[in-house]
């Protein structure tokens, strides 16, 4: 046996990032107990009062807090029904391009918005689609038509949000489809073609039910995250005129928490969204395996 | 009948083909209509005539950002910024990683478990928010550096990669008396620079593009990042003194769009300079990130 004299270079190498990683992502956990706290960041964690559930009880008789979490959830609703299957129709038919260099063309540029911030798709959206200073707009007058708002009318933003989140998304997301086509067996296709099956029907009956397994983890996946959404993409596309629909959880917590300053109110919204998340991703991932299909466990 | 069957198939390609096509130039048409709008004259733009071809070219948009000085400060600050994150996440991710494939490193398992819960659960916004103001960050480099220096996902990639390293060389320097600095120095380092150069990517362009912390820790004009101004460049549209706030004395000759869209193109083009790169090892990182444990 080797001795391994310098063993303890391996804990000093480990220290410093363990460190941080403590600090940044574990003492933030203990933080949320703030939110059953008279918290203020004068007197500090140690010298705040305990307040029990107040701090809940005050947001939950708050209307502006119900509304974020209707925004959030029916923005994710949309985004299931909008959303989910677009990825899905996408990697269909970039499946069925035979030439190789064409589809690598194709995949290269449906991949590039994921790659821009959402700062960057904010002015864009706003360049094209603004009332007055978009240019889609502008084409629409100059051919007779009436004006779209799309960022202007929050029943149109309801839409506009997920005709972006497309967008940048959808491209993306055929990748772990297009996987999951790759790994169905050939000899079905060829069987198929053999009974005279055609494009369409070998699509639906061969290559729909092969990425079934990839389409549920990630049903459940998004089920899970229900009460979830980033915070840059509705923060940059909402603007006062939609407020009413474009203000979710995330953006929520940053006016209470951060721009009032209302710490224990914030971390109290972030508190309830993480345990109904949790909540959600378990029953949602507990349903998928009770009706046969894949967990994500 | 066979024929009529054949001739409909080749039909059929080419309507996908095409749809594919119009889905794929949708992706672009933004990105050339910034374009576009930034080399475009202030009248051409301000009668909305631009399309996707330039009305009048001019680069007055890009001489307006030089001379105004607090886009070039905030695209100088985001450089420097990435390029620090970058590199101290690389050290904080090696530092991590390599201990983590060593059967002598006692606790490996708890650690382990301390990195993967993070991937799931965190304290949330306010917690973190609090805790960087606490410790002084605020208005800091390393409020947008620490926070997210250690991704558990590239941790996890990280130990994958170096664990694949054959233990046989590990144990012959071992023996010949090197210490785990001088084989991590010259053996894995060396040997994992692919893995490197990918995680490098993965910490760079995160760190490039998001602006939400530096929206919540950055108050100081000096340390805005240029996605931040962009944002707030876009939140106040409507008002031009954005630009001028800022101390440059610079007369405003060119109306917010195009000078906006000349923004967005300085933010795009690091983007697209390594996009080649990008798109075959993100598309890596997505596989590697799918694959249950």
């Amino acid at each position: 046996m080797v001795k391994r004299r310098s063993v303890g270079q391996l804990y000093a190498l480990i220290a410093l990032p363990l460190l941080i990683l403590l600090l940044f992502c574990y003492v933030p956990m203990l933080g949320v107990l703030i939110s059953f706290q008279d918290y203020s960041i004068f007197k500090g964690f140690f010298h705040s009062r305990w307040v029990g559930l107040a701090v809940f009880e005050e947001i939950f008789r708050n209307k502006s807090f119900w509304n974020a979490l209707r925004n959030t959830l029916s923005l994710n609703a949309l985004n299931l029904v909008l959303g989910f299957p677009a990825p899905i129709a996408l990697a269909l038919l970039l499946n069925e391009v035979r030439s190789r260099p064409f589809k690598r063309l194709l995949q290269s540029t449906l991949y590039l918005p994921h790659f821009l911030s959402w700062a960057i798709i904010g002015s864009m959206a706003l360049q094209l689609l603004g009332d007055h200073t978009g240019i889609v707009n502008a084409l629409i007058e100059r051919a007779g038509g009436t004006i779209i708002p799309f960022l202007s009318n929050k029943w149109a933003w309801l839409f506009t949000y997920q005709g972006v989140w497309i967008w940048q998304s959808a491209g993306w997301g055929t990748i772990l489809y297009l996987a999951a086509m790759t790994g169905i067996n050939p000899e079905l296709f060829e069987a198929a073609e053999v009974d005279g099956a055609g494009r369409w029907r070998k699509m639906w009956s061969i290559t729909l039910p092969g990425i079934a397994p990839t389409m549920i983890i990630l049903l459940v996946l998004q089920i899970g995250r229900a009460v979830n959404i980033g915070f840059e993409q509705p923060y940059m596309l909402g603007n006062d005129l939609v407020q009413n629909f474009s203000e979710v959880i995330s953006t929520y917590v940053y006016q209470v928490g951060i721009k009032s300053a209302r710490f224990n109110v914030g971390t109290a919204v972030g508190l309830f969204q993480s345990v109904v998340g949790l909540v959600l991703l378990l029953g949602a991932n507990a349903i998928s395996k009770r009706s046969g299909g894949e967990g994500i466990w | 009948m066979v024929i009529g069957s054949r001739v409909r198939g080749k039909a059929e390609a080419v309507l996908i083909a095409l749809a594919l096509s119009l889905v794929a130039a949708a992706c672009l048409v933004p990105v050339a209509y910034e374009l576009s709008l930034s080399l475009s004259s202030n009248t051409a733009v301000l009668s909305r005539r631009v399309g996707l071809i330039p009305v009048e070219p001019t680069l007055n948009s890009y001489r307006e950002i030089l001379k105004d000085g607090s886009v070039m400060r905030a695209l100088g600050f985001s450089a420097w910024l990435t390029t620090v994150f970058t590199a101290v996440a690389m050290a904080l991710t090696t530092a991590l990683a390599y201990p983590l494939t060593r059967p002598e490193l006692k606790g490996r398992g708890l650690i382990m478990t301390l990195i993967v819960v993070t991937m799931y659960f965190s304290g949330g916004i306010l917690p973190l928010y609090i805790l960087v103001k606490s410790l002084g960050l605020m208005n800091t480099m390393w409020a947008l550096i620490l926070p997210l220096a250690i991704s558990p996902f590239n941790v996890i990639i990280m130990r994958t990669s170096i664990a694949g390293i054959p233990e046989s060389l590990t144990e012959s320097a071992l023996m010949d008396g090197a210490s785990y600095f001088t084989i991590l120095r010259r053996i894995i380092l060396p040997l994992s620079l692919p893995i490197i150069a990918t995680l490098s990517l993965f910490y760079a362009v995160g760190r490039w593009n998001t602006f939400q912390d530096a929206l919540f820790y950055i108050t100081k004009t000096t340390m805005y990042t240029l996605q931040l101004k962009l944002s707030y460049i876009v939140m106040n549209n409507t008002q031009p003194e954005i630009f001028m706030s800022e101390g440059a004395e610079s007369r405003l000759s060119v109306v917010p769009a195009a000078l906006t869209a000349a923004t967005v193109m300085v933010a795009t083009l690091p983007i697209l300079c390594v996009y080649p790169w990008l798109q075959r090892y993100f598309i890596k990182g997505v596989m590697v990130g799918s694959i249950k444990e």
